[in-house]
């Protein structure tokens, strides 16, 4: 007899069918859909890697952080930077901002790992409000008011305005889907059980011998790279910048955080749920203004009290589906 | 020199409405392990009832007082029992997360009801009376104070921690949650006090806060950083601390702005992270015995 371990289910192998052909279909998108709905789908795509990378910070990995604009702008800073001032083409910029993001969340993490829990909360918000300032300070990339993308390097991306925005759109796909399989497969590996370990109790995890604060701080730095490509990205779509855009916590953080909580916080479909509630909510309300962030925070509070795990919980307690084969089942075999 | 001495009095004064801030902030911290995301804008939210107060009833800033700290302390209460207590536990995230969704509630809120305009409280011939300490050295009447009133909450706050039955109940609960509540203590009412009377001193913050300068419904998380920055430099769950991280903060954001007035908020939040990464557990943590 033998043990062995099999990821997914019935359930999940059905998912990944679907993902596959939705995928298809919105890769195909520059040719079905106008300028309006390839910048509609783009923004998903961000807030949906925002929201699985801030998921897999505080819903697996414990930090609940409110301060991860300051990758998101860092990103963007970088962007803009290598490409206003070094003449660097964007798309190399990209990979090059997490590079420098993930080094510069080493230190921080250092900093920050000394807050616990809520403090730790509130210590990410102030390094992303020092980044902010010292943003601010740059004269070079237009200081506290902010700077546009030169012509010439947008027109260095691709010659014709429709190329540029099918490009990005499919950076911004290709971006998506690869923080998810990234996500997916840390999850997989024995780094993933980890995670779980230490989602479900810390003590626990620590007495199985898991390195908790290393686990950590390879997620809060693997966070860092993913969030600083998608905030590059999000700004070279915007082709402005502004410390206050670029380091703003309503923007990237309070949504994100929203759409996690809605969606089902700790469980990769959470995100991508979430995310499609809260863009329905904007498409429908958004014309309320201040009104529509209130009912926001509202809807948000409610779910925390009333149904903590979110819709994407609800819908796995009563029908137990999963989309990614991410459920490890150990399975006996018998020799006769 | 006489520049320095004013620079760093000018800091001193500033680090009490700090003090202020942080001390709501540390005792609701102490009693129950919560921390208020929604603290700064609960600041506000005071700043703007003293306003309504001081237009609708004709009554100066600090007059205003008897109504807004009572007002405040109600909705603390109110708070606590009917939203809060039900996020405790072992989790962090359920209060986390809805403290912050009430601080972007309130935020809004403002903004739907005051607009974005900036406002402030106008106290009369008091703002502008200053004194002379000694040659050279002046000092405005209402920020000397404001400094005074936040010397006498911290205080008032450790007198009643450490003198009264209230006080006895706080740290009881704080102490082993499950035994007071065997002693006969009502959990969630011992927990609605201690929001009830953070929120109180919210109020008398956020009245300075309000005469002190201008403000208008974006500027509470700022405060809430404030806050912490205090808390943390003076080190956790001690009051005196607090007033001591408060004062620092205030000086290093004087000094800040007198190189450059860019630098001010920037060489508060240095002086922060210097303060975590040589000493986190803050210049003077409370010893336990």
């Amino acid at each position: 007899m033998s043990v062995r371990v099999v990821f997914g289910s019935r359930a999940s192998r059905a998912g990944t069918a679907l993902c596959a052909v939705a995928l298809v279909a919105l890769a195909a998108a520059p040719f079905w859909g106008g300028r309006d709905d390839l910048v509609l789908l783009s923004e998903i795509y961000a807030y949906v890697a925002l929201a699985s990378l801030w998921n897999l910070l505080a819903g697996y990995a414990g930090l609940v952080s409110v301060g991860q604009q300051a990758y998101v702008g860092l990103g963007a800073y970088v962007l803009f930077g290598l490409a206003i001032l070094a003449g660097m083409s964007p798309l190399v910029a990209i990979p090059l901002a997490g590079i420098i993001a993930a080094g510069v969340a080493i230190p921080v993490a250092f900093l920050v790992f000394r807050l616990r829990g809520h403090y730790f909360a509130i210590g990410t918000w102030i390094v992303a409000e020092v980044f902010r300032l010292l943003a601010s300070q740059v004269s070079a990339l237009g200081g506290g008011s902010g700077t546009s993308l030169p012509a010439s390097v947008i027109i260095g991306l691709a010659p014709s305005r429709q190329l540029r925005d099918f490009l990005i759109y499919w950076i911004a796909l290709a971006l998506v889907v690869a923080i998810l399989a990234l996500i997916v497969l840390l999850l997989r590996s024995r780094y993933g059980l980890a995670l779980k370990a230490i989602r479900d109790s810390e003590l626990a995890a620590t007495c199985n011998g898991i390195d908790v604060k290393r686990t950590k701080f390879l997620v809060y730095v693997v966070t860092a790279f993913g969030t600083a490509m998608l905030g590059a990205l999000i700004f070279l779509q915007k082709l402005r910048i502004s410390p206050d855009a670029a380091f703003s916590v309503n923007d990237w953080t309070a949504f994100v955080i929203f759409i996690t909580v809605i969606g089902g916080i700790g469980r990769i479909e959470g995100p991508i749920i979430g995310t499609i509630v809260f863009f329905l909510l904007r498409q429908t309300l958004a014309d309320l203004g201040t009104l529509y962030l209130l009912m926001l925070g509202a809807v948000a509070i409610l779910i925390m009290l009333a149904a903590p795990k979110g819709i994407w919980g609800l819908i796995v307690e009563r029908f137990g589906w999963q989309v990614f084969p991410l459920e490890r089942k150990v399975v006996l075999e018998h020799f006769d | 020199m006489m520049e320095w001495i004013n620079v760093i009095l000018q800091g001193v004064l500033v680090g009490g409405l700090y003090a202020m801030f942080a001390a709501g902030l540390s005792l609701i911290f102490g009693v129950m392990r919560l921390v208020n995301i929604a603290h700064g804008d609960l600041i506000v939210l005071a700043a703007y009832l003293a306003l309504v107060t001081t237009q609708t009833l004709g009554v100066g800033p600090l007059t205003s007082l008897i109504v807004v700290v009572p007002l405040m302390a109600l909705i603390g209460y109110g708070l606590q029992w009917f939203v809060l207590n039900r996020t405790l536990g072992e989790d962090l995230l359920p209060p986390l997360l809805v403290t912050f969704g009430l601080s972007v509630i309130i935020q809004n809120g403002l903004l739907e009801v005051f607009t974005a305009d900036s406002q402030k409280l106008q106290a009369g011939a008091i703002e502008v009376a200053t004194m002379r300490l000694f040659s050279g050295v002046y000092v405005g009447v209402l920020p000397l104070l404001q400094f005074a009133v936040a010397v006498a909450v911290i205080a008032a706050l450790q007198l009643v921690f450490y003198r009264t039955a209230l006080g006895r109940a706080f740290r009881a609960t704080a102490d082993d949650p499950a035994v007071a509540q065997l002693m006969g203590l009502d959990n969630r009412h011992v927990f609605a006090l201690a929001m009830a009377l953070s929120l109180a001193v919210v109020a008398i913050a956020g009245v300075f806060l309000a005469v002190r300068a201008n403000f208008d419904p974006a500027i509470g998380p700022a405060r809430l950083i404030f806050g912490f920055e205090a808390v943390i430099i003076g080190g956790l769950g001690s009051l005196w601390g607090t007033l001591a991280g408060g004062l620092i903060l205030g000086v290093a954001q004087a000094i800040g702005a007198h190189f450059d007035p860019g630098w001010q908020i920037l060489a508060g939040h240095i002086a922060f992270l210097a303060v975590l990464a040589v000493r986190p557990e803050g210049l003077f943590p409370k010893v336990r015995t």
